[in-house]
């Protein structure tokens, strides 16, 4: 790998060198360096790009790295990766995408993750996106999670899109069985005229299972944002969602929750709000020595930390 | 230390809210109070910046600081805790103490200005100053907060308010031991007679005047008498005792 590829890798999964534990890692749509464990097996699909993962049932503490990292300019890069983790296994999943453009190329990335979690197996999934590259060419990527959770199976994603994308669309959905429990931590951060679009579907399923999405946004300059949710209470089950954005400049920002319940017993509820920077807020980090600008900066980046 | 001259404030529409302020400020602790209205938190918003006033000259320490930012008169040494705290998502106590003592400082001496607050800073230190605080924990963060600075000039707007009996007793304390420590001037506005049983001067604010300043022993008596006439009840029960 090249400097402009391992300072995406360092970007995206915190890498100086090689991860402990399972990894593949992809660059310019090939397979770069991959390793396996007793209980972690990575298999290259026959029928189209990406990788098959299995987490054999009861692996504890075992963590995956996923990266993918492209730099040349013109590519637009597909990858289906299918996550099948076992009973009562315990996992963190490491991910995420670093684009480089340094040409006038549109160079993009789309990834399909697929996560079946078996009777209580829990995983954490991290997940950053980023872009860099001093080439006029747009940088794109478009992640489709999905997410199917049988009993008492649970998931905590983070994702996390603070830089450099141009256009985006993350669409998430999610199966929620018995006593499963779903949470998700969206941050996006856009600038320039970028666009981003967020769409989540869960159906809670089973009795007693659980949902919680909040997305946290900072939209500026002239870019938009568009947040859509969709929570389905098919059961007795509480579902929470939660789209909160700050807007600056001459941004656009829309959000559209939704919920369904079919179910008597489901408790759904759904939070917005959109609004510019608090002028208290400035005010109060201003009084303790900041600058105006300073103050803002502080705001935003611990509103996405 | 703090001189205002001639200040002036008016609103947008015209509403005079500050008129012709002198005050000499040089004691350890001077207590604004006067009836509500009466342009107590306005004052501390133009000494701090968060206003301008409409005319006069305020000067620290002889330096003439009328035309300074917020963010200059911070630096030149001038703090405020706000009668309203301000919450923020994202941001922990931790990291607002830090941004107060404007350098690096250690847990440990973050943790410091918290106890001095009378809040267990283990259990405070990493938590966002968001919703999840009450009112009377986002008011002691706040006074921490200034501590933090260790300014020449710190204004507390009403440190009582929202605070419940038992977090007051401990205000008191902590004010006592400002008192003592204290190398600044402390600005308290505050319609406690216990905040102004701390205060080496007294200015008593009415209808944006200053209708009396001077020692506590001169002015607590005059106005506990004049509580007499519909006003602060808190001071005419304990007048009756």
């Amino acid at each position: 790998m090249d400097d402009i590829q391992l300072n995406l890798l360092k970007e995206v999964a915190e890498l100086d060198r090689l991860p402990a534990g399972a990894y593949n890692i992809r660059v310019n749509g090939k397979g770069e360096a991959r390793n396996t464990t007793a209980n972690i097996d990575i298999i290259t699909k026959k029928d189209k790009p990406g990788i098959d993962i299995y987490v054999k049932p009861g692996t504890k503490k075992e963590s995956l790295h996923i990266p993918v990292v492209l730099s040349q300019s013109g590519l637009h890069d597909m990858v289906y990766n299918d996550f099948y983790i076992g009973e009562d296994a315990d996992v963190t999943i490491i991910a995420g995408c670093g684009i480089h453009c340094g040409g006038n190329e549109e160079t993009g990335h789309d990834g399909v993750h697929r996560f079946f979690l078996e009777k209580n197996a829990k995983i954490r999934y991290v997940e950053k996106h980023y872009g860099e590259g001093e080439g006029r060419g747009r940088r794109i990527m478009n992640p489709t999670t999905e997410v199917y959770l049988k009993e008492g199976a649970s998931a905590y994603m983070e994702m996390t899109q603070i830089a450099g994308i141009d256009d985006t669309y993350r669409k998430t959905t999610a199966i929620i069985e018995k006593g499963a429990g779903l949470e998700i931590m969206e941050k996006v951060m856009t600038t320039g005229v970028q666009n981003a679009v967020s769409d989540f579907t869960a159906t809670l399923q089973g009795d007693d299972s659980s949902c919680n999405i909040v997305s946290r946004t900072v939209a500026k300059d002239k870019s938009r944002q568009h947040f859509a949710s969709n929570l389905i209470g098919n059961s007795k089950c509480s579902g929470h969602s939660e789209c909160d954005s700050i807007i600056m400049d001459d941004a656009k920002v829309s959000a559209s929750p939704s919920l369904t319940a079919a179910n008597v017993d489901a408790g759904l509820i759904h939070e917005a709000a959109i609004g510019k920077i608090a002028g208290e807020q400035l005010l109060k980090l201003m009084s303790l020595g900041l600058t105006e600008s300073e103050a803002e900066e502080k705001i935003v980046n611990g509103f996405l930390k | 230390m703090l001189e205002l001259k001639n200040i002036g404030f008016q609103t947008e529409d015209e509403k005079e809210i500050l008129r012709d302020v002198n005050l000499n400020i040089e004691d350890k602790i001077v207590v604004i109070t006067g009836p509500n209205g009466g342009g107590k938190s306005t004052l501390a918003k133009v000494i701090s910046g968060i206003f301008r006033p409409t005319s006069g000259q305020i000067l620290l320490d002889g330096v003439d600081i009328t035309d300074m930012s917020i963010t200059e008169r911070a630096k030149a040494g001038v703090s405020i805790a706000f009668q309203q705290p301000v919450r923020f998502k994202g941001l922990t106590v931790q990291d607002l103490i830090t941004i107060a003592a404007g350098r690096k400082i250690s847990l440990s001496e973050a943790c410091s200005y918290l106890s001095e607050v009378g809040l267990c800073a283990k259990d405070y230190i990493k938590r966002e100053l968001n919703s999840s605080l009450s009112g009377g924990e986002m008011k002691r963060i706040e006074i921490a907060m200034t501590l933090a600075r260790e300014s020449k000039l710190s204004i507390f707007d009403e440190p009582e308010a929202g605070i419940d009996l038992w977090s007051f007793n401990n205000l008191i304390k902590v004010f006592e031991k400002m008192h003592e420590n204290t190398k600044g001037t402390i600005l308290i506005i505050s319609h406690q007679e216990r905040i102004l049983n701390i205060a080496d001067k007294i200015i008593y604010l009415k209808d944006g005047q200053v209708e009396r300043y001077g020692s506590r022993e001169e002015i607590l008596p005059m106005l506990l008498n004049a509580a007499e006439k519909p006003g602060c009840t808190t001071l005419l029960n304990k007048l009756d005792k």
